[in-house]
């Protein structure tokens, strides 16, 4: 890539004011650096990526509503955490936190458990159990 | 408390905090020397694990190896400490900062308040120098970031026990022996060598071997998995190639940068060459993003620009086989 070419395309990066270092040739084939504001073809896949999260969400949000899915999952989706990541966070293995996707166990999960799930969240507990009124 | 730490800006995260950390030391190397000591140029391709939902492919080695195998190679001792204990973690940094340590801290980048809300996910492997403490916040340099900035007591706990794969548990590096004199000649032949057999392993999922599975992988995957899944593993590959701060490319062009370091400190011609093909390389994958992205955006269907991309793929862990078995017999 030369130096005069680093893509200056507008992206996200602007939101925080930010600018991210290049490296490019010069016109005597040295190499240098160069800070560009974004690129197209990463913006689009970086979009599709958000798309991809968006769908999960809603998705999420469906199956909650039908009654299919904990509001455990919701959050978890809304988080852009996956099943191992929320077990991290909550201090649980992988196939408890499972259990909590189903509807009927999160009904019957004690306050102390749930505190961790509205802590990791950042909510509180009403919010959680209230999720689907 | 602050360190009169210099901040410098860098492509990428683990590259940045090693080269500032040993400016301070009183070595001066750049990024891209940091990242050719390190052998910082890889492919690998593991299928079974997944990163936000799509197969794991990466163009960098594990975290933390960079730095590793740059202080091997030179000669410097660092240190590492995880603690169990935030309180415990918290205390010892305060303390390096009080002994006028700038160190260094692995992260978290999800909870961090100054990334753009799009470029937050549960990624742990994130690194940045913490050089001071002023009117209780830490002062932060994020070698990814144009300037400074400040994180409080509390974000900064956060982040530092982020979970997940990689969970830095509080994580804290920094040199404690750093030599005057480093013999730079021997560490690079040393770096390029390991580079070399690296990329050219014998083994399925690295180097040019793993990219030709990945090449083999983009033809079958709008039949195996749909067309929408492909299109979001492809944005993976996109991403993991142009977006973790790899200065373009997938880091070619800062191994190319390096090469062109090295060629004036070994006192080799041919390593220049090698440096303009392997910017021609860079070139050659930012070509590949950007083909992968117009699929992307048309969603075109039909299984002949899957085919294309994956061609070019072939094509480009050919002509890296040709490089690296040229690069092995330059040094």
């Amino acid at each position: 890539m030369k130096k005069e070419e680093v893509p200056q395309d507008k992206s996200n990066l602007a939101s925080a004011h930010m600018r991210e270092l290049c490296y490019a040739v010069d016109k005597q084939g040295n190499y240098t650096t160069a800070l560009s504001t974004g690129w197209d073809p990463k913006t689009i896949a970086l979009d599709n990526h958000m798309q991809d999260l968006k769908e999960r969400e809603e998705e999420a949000r469906a199956q909650v509503k039908a009654g299919t899915a904990s509001p455990i999952l919701y959050f978890m989706e809304a988080q852009r955490m996956d099943l191992y990541v929320l077990a991290g966070y909550v201090g649980m293995w992988g196939w408890r936190v499972k259990r909590h996707l189903k509807p009927h166990v999160f009904k019957r999960l004690s306050d102390r458990v749930l505190r961790k799930y509205a802590d990791t969240f950042e909510i509180s507990i009403e919010e959680l159990k209230n999720f689907n009124q | 408390m602050t360190t009169d730490f210099k901040h410098h800006q860098a492509a990428h995260c683990e590259n940045g905090v090693a080269s500032n950390l040993l400016k301070f030391n009183g070595l001066n190397l750049s990024e891209p020397m940091i990242f050719g000591l390190g052998s910082g140029i890889f492919f690998v391709y593991i299928p079974f694990l997944k990163v936000n939902h799509a197969p794991a492919i990466s163009y960098r080695p594990q975290p933390g190896i960079i730095f590793s195998r740059v202080a091997k190679r030179l000669g410097i001792k660092i240190k590492r400490r995880k603690f169990s204990n935030p309180e415990d973690a918290r205390k010892a940094l305060e303390e390096n900062l009080r002994q006028g340590i700038p160190t260094g801290l692995q992260v978290g980048v999800y909870h961090l308040p100054y990334f753009p809300d799009h470029y937050r996910f549960h990624f742990n492997a994130h690194n940045l120098v913490v050089f001071g403490k002023e009117n209780g916040d830490f002062l932060v340099s994020d070698p990814v970031m144009e300037n400074t900035t400040v994180l409080t007591p509390a974000e900064l706990e956060k982040v530092r026990y982020a979970k997940g794969t990689l969970a830095p548990r509080g994580q804290m590096y920094f040199p404690v022996n750093v030599p005057k004199e480093v013999d730079l000649k021997k560490a690079i032949t040393k770096a390029i060598k390991s580079t070399c057999s690296d990329m050219l392993a014998p083994v399925p999922i690295v180097g040019v071997r793993g990219e030709r599975l990945v090449a083999g992988k983009i033809r079958k995957w709008p039949e195996k998995v749909g067309v929408r899944k492909t299109n979001h593993y492809l944005a993976q590959i996109v991403r993991m190639q142009e977006e973790i701060g790899t200065g373009g490319g997938g880091f070619r062009y800062i191994y190319a940068a390096f090469l062109q370091e090295a060629s004036d400190i070994l006192k080799n011609p041919e390593l220049k060459n090698l440096s303009a093909e392997m910017t021609e390389i860079g070139d050659e994958w930012r070509d590949f993003a950007l083909n992968a992205s117009r699929i992307l955006k048309n969603r075109k269907a039909g299984t002949d620009v899957y085919d294309a991309l994956s061609d070019q793929l072939y094509g480009l862990a050919d002509r890296e086989e040709v490089f690296f078995k040229k690069l092995k017999k330059a040094v």
